[in-house]
């Protein structure tokens, strides 16, 4: 199976601070990426590179078949437009438009970019929303929302250009504890859809229950991956160990 | 101390005329400084923009670093020396525009700088061009934080507008001074026109703080 997203020797720092330091990675179609790893590790770094949010200064990243970066060369501007169509991304802070109503926030891409007419854009962001279990605060501003129901008008904004694959950045770290649980669920209603998915988390249950596979990261390299039962019951290497004791001894 | 309104009364005609061109100049002028002000400000948002940020930094510095009324002369009685022959009134709109501008691109680069970071970054993974990212997203979002300094720059506007009256510009300050001129009475008339500027001012303060509270209403904050 071709993968939809490879990463090959990605290397990025940040002045003198080498974050990842050759990174291989792969998503497959319709299957679901997890990558875990302590704060500082490069995990979020190698989710931003992959639409192109960082430049990758060595390596080279390629989705759907074309080549995002290389040799820290970026695509030009409207191609790199065009290959963000495929790449729907969720942020740790939701990043919602303030100034836009929740349907505003779902439809403002799809009707400027895509060309939709009002009535075919709402349409389609009205599904998303009782998607997302959020129908009712179609009307509202995100100010009056809670930061579950925000990350869910956020899925529900990237999903609305119909991307090949989403991206989700910590989707669940800024949210109180009794919320993450309607994000999460979001998210494995869209994993059991068969979307294609990379997941940045620190959530170990989320993990071992939806990814098809996990990768842990350390110090800007993956560590191991594999099957999330191989990662979380026989980790191979001593680090994953430490981290994964850290992790489950706070839960 | 004998106080004498009188002359001011029967003047009250030629004083309302020359608030009105005061409001005109001043209207002009501020509609003007946004336009170059929106232009500047974003011009100088990106220094890697060589060209556009090197000459948008030239006019702030060169507009805001010299003194309204030397500029407002230059356009008036410098250009004749060229040939170049633009009537008062213009002279006063565009000389007033342009210094404004300069002090607007400040404001709008500061309201732009202030939108977060991660409001470009999810319109940029949207797909959206920067220009469209900008129009449609972060622009909006800083108009409104704009709106306090925009009110400080707008009230400073209609004061400096005194000084077109010495293009001759029949406003405010130029009628009062004419009618001090034939009545000698120069503090009634000095008092009569600071109220004027007073209620100018002041008003526009009040219309922007409703404009404010509306768009807060409005979710646009």
């Amino acid at each position: 199976m071709e993968p939809i997203v490879s990463v090959r020797g990605l290397t990025k720092s940040f002045g003198p601070v080498a974050v990842l330091q050759g990174v291989d990675f792969e998503i497959l179609p319709s299957k679901v990426s997890v990558v875990i790893g302590p704060s500082g590790s490069g995990k979020s770094t190698l989710l931003r590179c992959c639409n192109g949010l960082e430049i990758a200064d060595g390596g080279t990243i390629r989705i759907c078949g074309r080549t995002l970066v290389e040799q820290g060369r970026l695509l030009p501007d409207a191609e790199l437009n065009a290959l963000r169509r495929q790449v729907g991304m969720v942020f740790q802070s939701f990043n919602l438009f303030p100034h836009l109503s929740v349907l505003g926030n779902v439809t403002i891409a799809p009707r400027k970019l895509l060309g939709l007419s009002r009535v075919e854009a709402d349409t389609r962001a009205r599904a998303l929303l009782d998607k997302v279990g959020l129908a009712h605060k179609a009307d509202a501003y995100p100010a009056t929302l809670s930061g579950g129901q925000k990350q869910r008008v956020a899925i529900a904004r990237a999903l609305a250009m119909q991307p090949q694959v989403m991206l989700f950045d910590e989707p669940t770290s800024a949210l109180d504890p009794e919320l993450v649980g309607e994000v999460l669920q979001v998210m494995q209603a869209l994993a059991d859809e068969g979307m294609t998915m990379m997941v940045v988390t620190h959530e170990m249950g989320f993990a071992r229950k939806v990814a098809d596979m996990v990768a842990v990261m350390d110090h800007g390299v993956v560590l191991e991956s594999g099957p999330p039962a191989q990662i979380f019951d026989d980790p191979r290497h001593p680090r994953t160990r430490e981290f994964l004791q850290a992790v489950t001894k706070r839960g | 101390m004998d106080l004498d309104f009188s002359p001011v009364w029967d003047g009250w005609r030629d004083l309302a005329h020359g608030a009105l061109i005061t409001i005109e100049v001043t209207v002009g002028a501020i509609l003007l400084g946004c336009l170059i002000g929106l232009a500047i400000g974003l011009g100088r948002l990106d220094p890697r923009r060589r060209l556009v940020y090197g000459l948008s930094t030239a006019y702030v510095s060169v507009i805001r670093g010299t003194p309204l009324l030397v500029q407002l002369f230059i356009w008036f009685f410098g250009l004749p020396h060229f040939g170049i022959n633009f009537p008062a009134f213009f002279c006063g709109i565009v000389g007033m525009g342009i210094y404004s501008g300069a002090y607007v691109s400040e404001i709008v680069r500061g309201a732009i700088q202030s939108v977060d970071r991660g409001q470009m970054e999810a319109a940029r993974s949207l797909s959206m061009p920067y220009r469209t990212a900008m129009r449609e997203i972060v622009v909006p979002q800083a108009l409104v934080r704009m709106i306090p300094p925009l009110g400080n720059e707008f009230i400073a506007l209609i004061k400096n507008s005194s000084l077109v009256s010495l293009l001759t510009i029949a406003d405010l300050m130029h009628e009062g001074q004419k009618i001090i001129s034939t009545s000698y009475r120069s503090l009634e008339v000095y008092l009569a026109i600071a109220l004027v500027y007073f209620v100018l001012t002041n008003l526009t303060g009040l219309g922007l703080r409703l404009i404010e509270r509306r768009l807060g209403a409005g979710g646009l904050v």
